[in-house]
This record gives structure tokens, sequence and C-alpha cells, in this order.
């Protein structure tokens, strides 16, 4: 289980928390403009690194805010917590 | 032990010897029509159909750890066709057929066991979507009822049905040719008819990169060399989109540990496979007595094979409410493997935009029961460089032109 550092309330049980997925896919500026594949980018990949990956996670059973995260798939070791809106850390 | 022989004894001399391996160990060539990445159940079959069905011998299956050491050691070997669109009931049936006659084809006893599976329903959607389920397995050919609640304690007389639990079983869908395989033997079934027909399996051997020339793979980088290759078929199950990466391919899949575990050894309790999609939890009884339970995924990305331990928790009280008789049983083991995730819970099979790069992947947590299927149908791909037609729906640009196969009802495991 993993123990996440919550920007707002502090170290918690991972059990505590809803995963959110990849952070920073921004809604595309002009939906209207994309074609298929654009669309197909934006709706169904991620990345999937087998490595640092900066994801989102929302404190559901406590504060219930979002912030993100960077973790190492590979380890689970999380380099760094921040606020939704921050830009990614830079992480060794 | 005697003065005599104390110290003039080796240990072990009296032992007899080895037995025959069951596959050659090769060494990696530097050039094969054919390079196979990923040593687990599905590389071991598309290599054997490749041999078999195509005649294409000049194939090597690279593994980074031992043959069939991944997700193969690790699912919970349930085999069933019983999905909901025609797409998956295609492929899924067509390797249940195989699994029928596997055993006498591969020369190999695989202890393939038909003894059903069912599929519980908790909710009044639960058994409105299986109602409708067992109705399109039945126009697909494929065997399916729906049982009440009585009948399902006739068919698993260790299931809770009274309406006071937590999850009250309203019934359930039943596939009587479904059922579990020993997945060792499978593996080593597949890898030993292979290797007879002279295919290497190559051990120990990582792919660190693929070779792409003017939009064509031309070979792989292993941790033991360069391997030019005519054609390269990815079967990398979790690492998928490590592999496909090094080609700049992107797969719209995702990484994540799924668990399972074992009881100790326990007399003959539980005589068919039980499934619960809304509790998450999967239970068979194998040969040997162990009770094998299957868990849900981790939500986080991961390539770590371990989950955690409240999802294990979850799956194990879901289970203690449907069999009360568990509840003196000891946990032997846990363990992880890692599975690779699509958006619409079915597997991608074919081409890819680089010629002669083919990828099989997003089998998620199912891709045990598949095994003989999508082996056949990959080969064909490969041999031919055209999908074949049960893999055809499948294709890699499904998402883009939006023809998804949402198989997330039947998936049973969510994703």
């Amino acid at each position: 289980m993993l123990l996440i550092p919550c920007p707002w309330c502090g170290p918690r049980d991972e059990a505590e928390f809803h995963y959110g997925g990849q952070a920073h896919i921004a809604y595309p500026d002009n939906p209207a403009a994309l074609s298929d594949e654009e669309w197909a980018r934006y709706l169904f990949f991620r990345d999937n690194p087998k490595g640092p990956f900066a994801e989102r996670w929302s404190h559901t059973a406590g504060c219930r805010r979002w912030f993100n995260v960077v973790r190492d798939t590979a380890t689970n070791e999380i380099h760094a917590v921040y606020r939704v809106g921050e830009p990614r850390p830079v992480t060794a | 032990m005697s003065p005599e022989t104390q110290g003039r004894r080796t240990p072990g001399a009296d032992l007899p010897d080895h037995p025959d391996r069951l596959w050659r160990p090769a060494e990696p060539k530097r050039a094969y029509d054919v390079v196979i990445v990923g040593g687990g159940g599905h590389g071991l079959a598309t290599a054997y159909y490749l041999a078999k069905n195509h005649g294409i011998t000049d194939v090597a299956v690279l593994e980074r750890g031992w043959l069939a050491g991944g997700n193969m050691a690790r699912n919970t070997t349930i085999i069933r066709s019983n999905y909901l669109w025609d797409e998956s009931a295609g492929i899924y049936e067509h390797a249940l057929k195989l699994w029928e006659g596997l055993e006498e084809d591969l020369g190999y006893p695989l202890l393939f066991s038909q003894r059903g599976v069912l599929n519980l329903a908790h909710s009044l959607q639960d058994v409105r979507d299986s109602v409708r389920r067992v109705n399109a397995n039945r126009l697909n050919g494929v065997d399916a009822e729906w049982l009440t609640p009585e009948q399902v304690k006739e068919v698993c007389p260790i299931v809770d049905i009274s309406p006071d639990v937590r999850y009250p079983v309203l019934g359930g869908t039943y596939q009587p040719r479904a059922g579990i395989a020993k997945h060792d033997y499978v593996a080593w079934g597949f890898a030993k008819a292979a290797s007879d027909l002279g295919v290497d399996m190559i051990e120990h051997c990582e792919v660190t990169g693929l070779d792409v020339r003017d939009g064509r793979v031309t070979g792989v980088r292993t941790t033991r060399g360069a391997i030019a290759a005519g054609k390269v078929a990815l079967a990398a199950a979790g690492h998928s989109s490590v592999v496909a990466g090094y080609a700049g391919v992107s797969l719209p899949v995702q990484s994540h540990p799924l668990q399972a575990l074992v009881s100790e050894l326990l007399e003959p309790v539980h005589p068919t496979v039980v499934m619960s999609n809304a509790v998450h939890v999967y239970v068979s009884q194998a040969h040997k007595g162990e009770l094998v339970m299957g868990a849900g995924i981790d939500a986080a990305n991961s390539y770590r094979q371990r989950g955690a331990f409240h999802i294990i928790e979850r799956q194990m009280s879901a289970a203690l409410e449907l069999f009360p008789v568990f509840a003196r049983a000891h946990v032997l083991r846990t363990w992880g493997g890692v599975v690779d995730v699509t958006p619409d819970a079915s597997p991608i099979v074919g081409l890819t935009p680089v010629e002669n790069l083919y990828v099989n992947c997003g089998w998620g947590t199912g891709g045990f029961k598949a095994t003989p299927g999508v082996g056949w149908c990959y080969a064909h791909t490969v041999a031919t460089g055209e999908p074949h037609p049960l893999n055809a729906p499948f294709s890699l640009d499904r998402f883009t032109t939006g023809k998804l196969v949402d198989e997330h009802g039947a998936a049973a495991v969510a994703h």
C-alpha cells in the first residue's frame, strides 16, 4: 500500500485516495478542429512509462482535494507532491 | 553411513539422471525470420502455430526472465468464452474449441478441466446484464444458461444464497464448457511442441531496443546482442508500452498490478469456478487442493509485481460473504503480475504503423483463456501480414475509428 503525502493533510494510506491517472492532460483548445487521430490521442492514449510518472490523486476520505504526484512506476517511490495548477517539479 | 563409505561417496551420486528437457535451450542466432518478444503463453502459442500452421520455423522466442515466468505463472487459469459481443465470442470461442483438443494436439497433459464457470449477479442491473449476455452467447453458439439462486446452489453447494448477506446472489450465468487448466503445463506443452518443430527458446534475453529503418522493423537489440529479424511480433503483456515505445509506437494501454492468492491445500469443496463481477473476486479449487482466488487491479499504474494489501483484504471479505466455509482457511501466499489494460477491456492484436512489427497486447486481466486462440490468430497475422478475421476487429486503429469492443461487463475484473 502506498503512503501518499497529501499536500493538505500529510501522509495517509492509499486506501483514503482515489486515483485519477495521468496529470496535465488539458482539454483541447478547439475541439471542433481535431482530427479523428487527435481525438483518439486525447480520449484513449495516456503515457505508460516504467519510471517517473506525473499523476492525479484525490484525497476522497480526507480533504477531498485533487493534487498531483510524481511517482516512479518501477519502484512506487514518490518523488514529488504538488498542487493542481503548479508545473511538474523537476525530479531526479 | 558406514565408516567404509564415509567421505568417498559424492552426495547425490545415486540419484537418477536429470530427466530429458522439454525444450532445447538455444543460443541466439544473428538473424531469424520471426522474433517473438515475450516467452509467455501467448508468445509460445504464437511460435507453435507459426511453425505448425504456416511452416515458419526460423523463429526465436525471446524472454527477459525464465520461460512463462510472468503473467503465465501468475494468473488464475480460468478458461471461458461467454463474452458479450460477436467479435469477442469469435476469438474466445475459437480459443475454447482449441482448448478442447489441445492436450491431444500438443501431446502433453494440461489438466484441462471443463468444470463450468458461474458468473454471479448481485443486483437487478447485474441480472439484466447477465441475462442479456446469456442470450448473446446463445446467438453466437456459446453455451450459456441463466441460473436462479437455487440452481446456483445446486452447481456450487458452498455458495451462500441467503437473501440477507452483503452481496445477495440473485442468480448467475453458467457456462458448462468453461473451466481451468494447469498454466505451467500449458506453457511447457507449447514450448516443447514449438521447440520440437525448430523454434529457439531464448531465456534471460531482454529486448532493449527495436531497429526501425524507413518505417520498417529490421531487428531487435537485446541484453544478449543484436538480432536481425524479418518480422517482430510483440507479446510482452504488462511491458508492451515499453517495448512498443522502442519503435516509437504508442499504445492505448495502462499497466497495473493484478493480485491473486492461494489457500493451503484443502479437501475438495469447490466443484466449479465462481466469478463475481460486482465484488471483484473469482475462485476455483486447483487439482492439488488450493483455493485459487483473484482480486481486482490496483487503481494506480505500476510495473511492480506486487499490489496493495487493501485490495486483497477487500477481495477476501467479499469471498467470505459468498463462501462462509472459507472462514477457517489460511492464505498460503499472495502475488501480483503486471497487466496491460485497454480503454474498452478488449485486446489489441494486429498490425502497427511500423511495417513488419506486430502487436499483441491489452489482454488486461484475462489473457490466459485466449492462449491457443490468440496464438493461432496472431501467427496468421504475422505469417500473412494481414489480420486473421477473428482478430481483425481488435486492431489498434479501432481507437481512432471509434469501433470499440466494450467488454467491461464480461471482463469480470474491474478495469
